[in-house]
This record gives C-alpha cells, sequence and structure tokens, in this order.
C-alpha cells in the first residue's frame, strides 16, 4: 500500500528522519515501536501528508503524495486518523464528530445512519452516549468516538498515533481487545504508533523498530527476539519485558 | 458642496464594497448602514425654503449667540438648524469652510491670531480680505468685546496687593490653571508670559470652567477669563488691569459663508439686525441668566430678540423623556454603524494574523497604535476627512473597536489545540471548510468577547462624538460641565452607563446562543 523511498525529514536542527525506505504491505497491520523521539510519528504524519518529506518520496497505491493541499484532499479521505487523546472537535457531539465529513461530502442521510449505525457496532460505543460531547465522554469512549471518524468515509489505510496513550491501563487493556478484534474484521492496511512493545506484539503483524530516527529492524516479534539486528533491540525488548525472577537473556 | 462629498464618500464605499465582494453580506449591510447616515445630510437644494446651518463653541455665549441667530432665521421662514456646542474654533472653522456650517458667531481676535495667525493681519479691514479669498464674510461688531483677562479671588489679589499684570512679578510662587485652549494658542499664556516676562512655574492646562472651582477650592489662583464672563461677579473675581495692553480685541461677529446672501437673503439680513446690539454689560447679564439662574440659552436668547428687537421666536421644549428618547437613537446610531463595520473588517483580519502571525504582529501593532491616539486628537484629524456630525464620529469609534476583536479573534483561532487542528486537516476538509466548521466555532467565545469589550468601549467614548456634532449621550454632559449642572450630567451620564451594562448583557445573551454547548461544558469542566 505504502512504499517510501529515501525519504528524511528535519526540523530545525534535528534530523527527524534519516533517510529510509521501507514497504508497508496492504491489508496488514503494520506498528511503528521505538522510544519517544525517534521518528514514529513523523513518519506517520508523512503518511496522509499532514508533513512532507524533505528528500525522497512516499508512494501511495503506486502514486506519490502529491504535494499540493487540494489534491491531498481525496487522498485524505482514503486515510483515516486518529491520535492520542482522540483530537475531538469540543464543539461538536460524538455524532457530529463521526458524521462531520459525511455532512461535508453531503452524504444521503439514510447513508450516514447507516454507516454510523455499523460503527457503533463495530466499536462497541454506546449508542445513547452518541449525543454527548467530548468533556462528557470517558477516555475510552473517546477513543472509540475518534477510531468511528477515521472510519466513517470507509478508508482502505487507517493511521493511528499512540490510539491508546492516555487510557488507564483496565480501559487499555480492553480497547486493545476490541482494536484486534476490528482490524480482524476489517482487514485493511493499518499503521499504528506505540512504544509499547506488548501492545505492538498483540496487535501487529509487523513491527518496525526505530530509533533516532533510523529503522532499526522490521519483522515479527519473535523475529525481533530471535534475530536481533543489534544490541539495542535486546535492550528494548527486555527494558519492556522484566522477566519473573530476575531472569536475563544472556 | 458637502452633498457632493457625501456621494464622493459612499461611491469610494461602494467601489470597495465591490471589489471586495467576496466578504460577502455583512460588508453589504454596513454599506447600507452608511448609506442610511450619509442620507441623513443637509436637504436638496430643489427645496425653495431655504436652511442655514448654525454652529456653536461649547461656551455658553457662544451657544446664546447660536440660538439668537437660529431664532432671526426662522423668524424669516427659513428652515435653521443649530450645531450647539462644538468643541473647539478648529471644528467650527473647518465646518464653514467645507460648507457644513453656514454661519457662527466668532471674535475678531480669534481669526486674527490664531486661525489666521500665519497671515499677520494688521487690522479688520484686512481680516475682511482675508476671508474673502475664502469665500466668507464677516459681519459688523455685535457691540461686546469678549477679550482674555486674568482673574484672581478679590480678597486674596487684595491680600497680595495685585492690580495690574505686572504685579504678578514679585509673587512667582502663584499657582496659575488656565483654560487648554488659553495654554496652546499662539496669543495665549506663551506671548502673555514674553511679554510681562513672568515667572511663574506651577502653570497647568484644565478645562475652562473647572477653573472657577478650581479658584474657589484654592487648587489654583489665577486663572484667564472672558471679559463677559458671568461668573467674575458671581465668584468675586478681580480682573487683572492689562497694563501692557497685551490682550488684543475679541470682537464679537458673525462669520459666514458668502454662498448664505443668494441663498438666503432675508434670513441673512434678519440675523444681521444683531449688529451693535449687544453691550458688554448685556452680554455679562445675557450669560449670568443662562450660566447662573440655569435657564435655557434659547429661552435667554428668544427674551432677547423680543425686548431688544421686537422678534417673537417660540422656544420649543423638549420633554426629559423625548430628550433622553432622542440622543439614545443618536447615541445607538454611532455605537451601532460603528461596532458592525469593525467587525466586518476586524474579525477577517484577526482570521489573517492568526494564519500569518508576521503579518499578525504588524496589523496588532498598526491597531495598538491606533488604540493609543487619544480619542479627541483623533475626532479632530477626522474633521478635515469627514465635516462633523456622525461621520467623523463614526470613523473614530470604528478605529478603535479594531484593536480589541482582532486581537481576541486572532488569539481564539491560535489556542485552538494542536491535535484538533491536525484532526481537522487529517480528514481531508478543505481550508475553508476547516475555518467555518471547526475554527470559527472553536474561536467564537473569544471573538465575542473581543466584540464585548469593543461595544462597551464604544459606548463610553461615542460620549465625545457631541465634540463634533453628533449629538448623543455626550450632548447632556457636555452642557452639564459648561453650565456646572451634575443634573445634566447625570442625563447623559446614567443612560451612557446603563446602555454600556445592557451592551454587556446582551453580549453575553449572544454568546449563551452562539458559542457551542460542547465549548461551554469545556469551560465548566475547567473551573471546577
Amino acid at each position: 500500500m505504502y512504499e517510501l523511498q529515501g525519504v528524511s525529514k528535519r526540523f530545525g536542527s534535528t534530523q527527524a528522519l534519516h533517510p529510509l525506505t521501507l514497504r508497508l504491505p496492504t491489508g496488514r497491520t503494520t506498528v511503528l515501536l521505538g522510544p519517544s523521539g525517534c521518528g514514529k510519528s513523523t513518519l506517520l504524519r508523512l503518511l496522509n501528508g499532514l508533513l512532507s518529506p524533505d528528500t525522497g518520496r512516499v508512494l501511495f497505491d503506486g502514486q506519490p503524495l502529491p504535494r499540493d493541499t487540494e489534491a491531498l484532499l481525496p487522498v485524505r479521505h482514503r486515510v483515516g486518523y486518529a491520535l492520542q487523546g482522540g483530537g475531538l472537535f469540543p464543539h461538536l457531539t460524538g455524532e457530529e464528530n463521526v458524521t462531520l465529513m459525511a455532512r461535508h461530502l453531503r452524504w444521503p442521510a439514510a447513508r450516514t445512519r447507516e454507516r454510523l449505525g455499523a460503527l457503533v457496532e463495530l466499536t462497541r460505543f454506546p449508542v445513547e452516549a452518541l449525543g454527548r460531547y467530548p468533556a462528557q465522554l470517558s477516555g475510552g469512549q473517546r477513543q472509540r468516538v475518534a477510531l468511528m471518524r477515521a472510519l466513517m468515509l470507509d478508508p482502505a489505510v487507517l493511521l493511528l498515533d499512540e490510539p491508546l496513550g492516555a487510557l488507564d491501563p483496565l480501559v487499555r487493556h480492553e480497547l486493545q481487545g476490541d482494536l484486534r478484534a476490528i482490524f480482524a474484521r476489517l482487514r485493511k492496511t493499518v499503521v499504528l504508533v506505540t512504544h509499547d512493545l506488548a501492545e505492538a506484539g498483540f496487535l501487529g503483524d509487523d513491527i518496525v523498530l526505530m530509533r533516532d530516527g533510523r529503522v532499526v529492524q522490521q519483522g515479527g516479534l519473535s523475529e525481533l527476539e530471535a534475530q536481533p539486528a543489534d544490541p539495542f533491540v535486546t535492550r528494548f525488548i527486555q527494558a519492556q519485558r522484566p522477566m519473573p525472577g530476575g531472569g536475563a537473556a544472556a | 458642496m458637502s452633498a457632493s462629498h457625501v456621494s464622493g464618500l459612499v461611491r469610494g464605499l461602494c467601489a470597495q464594497g465591490v471589489v471586495r465582494s467576496s466578504s460577502g453580506s455583512s460588508l453589504l449591510l454596513v454599506l447600507a448602514l452608511m448609506l442610511a447616515a450619509c442620507g441623513g445630510g443637509p436637504p436638496g437644494s430643489s427645496d425653495s425654503t431655504p436652511t442655514v446651518r448654525v454652529g456653536s463653541k461649547k461656551f455658553t455665549e457662544s451657544v446664546i449667540l447660536g440660538d439668537m441667530v437660529t431664532q432671526l432665521a426662522r423668524s424669516t421662514g427659513a428652515r435653521a438648524v443649530h450645531r450647539r456646542e462644538l468643541g473647539g474654533t478648529t471644528v467650527l472653522w473647518e465646518a464653514l469652510r467645507r460648507g457644513e456650517l453656514d454661519v457662527y458667531p466668532e471674535y475678531t481676535g480669534t481669526l486674527r491670531q490664531e486661525l489666521l495667525s500665519g497671515r499677520k493681519l494688521p487690522d479688520d479691514a484686512a481680516l475682511r480680505e482675508a476671508l474673502a479669498e475664502e469665500g466668507l464674510r464677516l459681519s459688523a461688531p455685535l457691540g461686546f468685546n469678549n477679550t482674555y483677562a486674568l482673574g484672581m479671588k478679590e480678597s486674596e489679589a487684595e491680600r497680595l496687593g495685585i492690580r495690574r499684570i505686572s504685579d504678578l512679578l514679585a509673587h512667582p510662587e502663584l499657582r496659575f490653571g488656565f483654560s487648554n485652549e488659553f495654554m496652546d494658542r499662539a496669543d495665549g499664556w506663551p506671548a502673555l508670559r514674553e511679554r510681562y516676562r513672568l515667572p511663574q512655574r506651577d502653570v497647568r492646562g484644565l478645562d475652562h470652567d473647572l477653573a472657577y472651582r478650581g479658584l474657589e477650592s484654592g487648587a489654583i489662583q489665577l486663572t484667564d477669563l472672558y471679559s463677559t464672563d458671568a461668573e467674575i461677579a458671581a465668584y468675586g473675581l478681580r480682573v487683572l488691569e492689562d497694563d501692557l495692553h497685551h490682550f488684543p480685541e475679541y470682537d464679537a461677529v458673525l462669520l459666514y459663508r458668502a454662498d448664505l446672501e443668494p441663498r438666503a437673503p432675508d434670513a441673512l439680513a434678519a440675523l444681521l439686525r444683531l449688529e451693535g446690539r449687544l453691550s458688554e454689560a448685556e452680554m455679562v447679564k445675557l450669560n449670568a441668566r443662562a450660566r447662573l439662574e440655569r435657564v435655557p440659552e434659547a429661552r435667554v436668547a428668544a427674551d432677547f430678540l423680543a425686548s431688544a428687537l421686537g422678534v417673537t421666536a417660540e422656544v420649543r421644549g423638549e420633554s426629559l423623556s423625548a430628550r433622553v428618547w432622542r440622543r439614545t437613537r443618536e447615541h445607538l446610531f454611532l455605537v451601532a454603524v460603528s461596532l458592525l463595520s469593525a467587525m466586518a473588517l476586524a474579525v477577517p483580519l484577526g482570521m489573517l494574523a492568526a494564519r500569518r502571525p508576521r503579518l499578525g504582529q504588524g496589523v496588532l501593532g498598526l491597531a495598538g497604535i491606533i488604540q493609543t491616539v487619544p480619542s479627541l486628537a483623533l475626532l479632530v484629524v477626522m474633521i478635515p476627512l469627514l465635516g462633523i456630525g456622525s461621520r467623523p464620529a463614526i470613523a473614530a469609534l470604528f478605529l478603535y473597536s479594531l484593536l480589541p476583536i482582532v486581537r481576541n479573534t486572532a488569539a481564539g483561532l491560535a489556542g485552538i489545540p494542536l491535535e484538533v487542528r491536525e484532526s481537522a486537516e487529517a480528514l481531508g476538509l478543505p481550508s475553508r471548510a476547516r475555518l467555518w466548521r471547526i475554527e470559527l466555532p472553536m474561536a467564537a467565545p473569544s471573538i465575542l468577547a473581543g466584540i464585548q469589550t469593543a461595544a462597551v468601549i464604544n459606548v463610553g467614548t461615542a460620549t465625545l462624538g457631541a465634540l463634533v456634532g453628533a449629538g448623543g449621550y455626550g450632548q447632556p454632559i457636555l452642557t452639564g460641565i459648561r453650565l456646572d449642572d451634575v443634573g445634566l450630567i447625570l442625563e447623559g451620564a446614567v443612560p451612557a452607563a446603563a446602555l454600556a451594562l445592557l451592551a454587556s448583557g446582551l453580549f453575553e445573551a449572544v454568546e449563551r446562543a452562539v458559542v457551542p454547548k460542547g465549548l461551554r461544558l469545556r469551560a465548566e469542566s475547567e473551573s471546577r
């Protein structure tokens, strides 16, 4: 679905991304994993044109992403995006947040209603909470609204930036389960950013481990564990997975 | 002449309106209001009844003379309008030259020493000649000389042994308080100090009408007076002898436009009957009746005309409620037109400032500079451009309203959290839709607060509009200060305060109606 060719990005004096080449396969869930500041969110924002690369190019469905904001609009309609905390519009109810784009594109009411119904069912969102404003929703509910909003136009790709980052552990656990079920059901191309190894292993088919603006290793979790490309990979895994009894990998 | 100015202004506005048609209906609304405002100008010349527009300065004598002129013109069947209490000599002079006034009472000294001081006119004949070049004429003197004089409390002058201005040389510690006009004008304090070599350092400027109270309380010991002031006797003041003959003659005259003669010959003939009819003693008496006995100027003028010229004039009294209602309409008009046009410009400017921060700095800086210009100065600067009446007042209020609205619009837009902005962009909403659906609704509380601030400031500042003949609540305040009449001041100040509160309350109601519920919830949860 995505192919990045020699893509790099710099903010002022910080090289956020060194030139990298990467393929993100269609229909699979890829997790961008790494400590904060490693460039994973920057990479995600290059995928829907919120940022444009300094060098190289991003191919979406074989076509380079346009730089012109007008031309980006149809691409963005095919790429759902949700970020930490939800980024909900506080002046709109949950339902209005979800259906905003449908209203802008003048969908018939019946079509909007039908799609909303399907999404409420998919994300297990309480119907009676649709009329509430973001300030009246719980953290988990906000995240579900953000997910529904990202999925409203039935995009080919779903980009999620730390979608569970701001939640307490119980809600987070519950949503992780729901997300996995949703990914499995939709079979969309998903790119998810997290710093949590367990979450990456639980949700991702494929993990891209990053550090200081470079890709350290790409592969499944077991692959990362068994054949670390770099001592950093082992350190990262160990740091997040304290072994019971203090056992350490030799 | 004024009509062509007005239509020129309107045409200019129309042209701009067409160019900026994209900013839509709000601008059209403003244009319509401007047109309505301009439409209320002088009636057209097609009418056979001539109109005489009379002006007067903001002191009692001038108002009485203005009322006499008005009543005399009316007695010939002409229509006469009296723009009372205009703020300062230049306001009247400019209005007369621009053709917005036909006649006003003036003093030969003021003309020679102040308005035409650059010409160094030796006598009245030269003055007449210079005025003729401007298309203006001078009546013969009305009969009294209202020149500048210096006055002290009789008891204090006696104690210090001061009779003549030269005696002041021996008392450098005296506290002087002069009217602002006297402080500034070429023939006023600077020239007087020079002439007599006066040593006093404690010299301050204040409103002429406050000076008497200053003398009474001892805050100042000497002030400038006019030789026909009613207060000279009432406050027990000693007028110091001008032993070096510094002050020039200030003969009262009527200054009028040359085109008044062909346009309204009967009215002109009638008002020139005042020539030579007013002695100094008579004028002091008339001033005293108005200032000290609180008889309305129109009544004082009518009684004089009846006894001296045998002209009977009808003096229409206006009830308190009718007066307040008329001023409310005038005041609301000033505030509404200026505020609406400021909104139409300032909200887009604020949006621009939020989008392009560097440009925004410039816009905010400029609006800030405008805000620092004293309102009186701004009003007077407007007069050569827009004449007298509501137009300069509206223009000044418009400029003052810009800053709070621009700043709050920019701040409201800039305060939208990054993740919300990014979400809207990532959804694939075009920038116009983002603005209307997300950014403006979210910035609405801030924008409304800015408009509310502008409205409240506007209601207060609009009281100064009376100085340029715009009417409103400032009119009774001005008259009240002049006559030392607290009742009159309250007649303007109380409704102005009430209107400010009302405007503030109105915007709170608007906010409740306009600001999305979700935002108010957020505000509540944050304040908890």
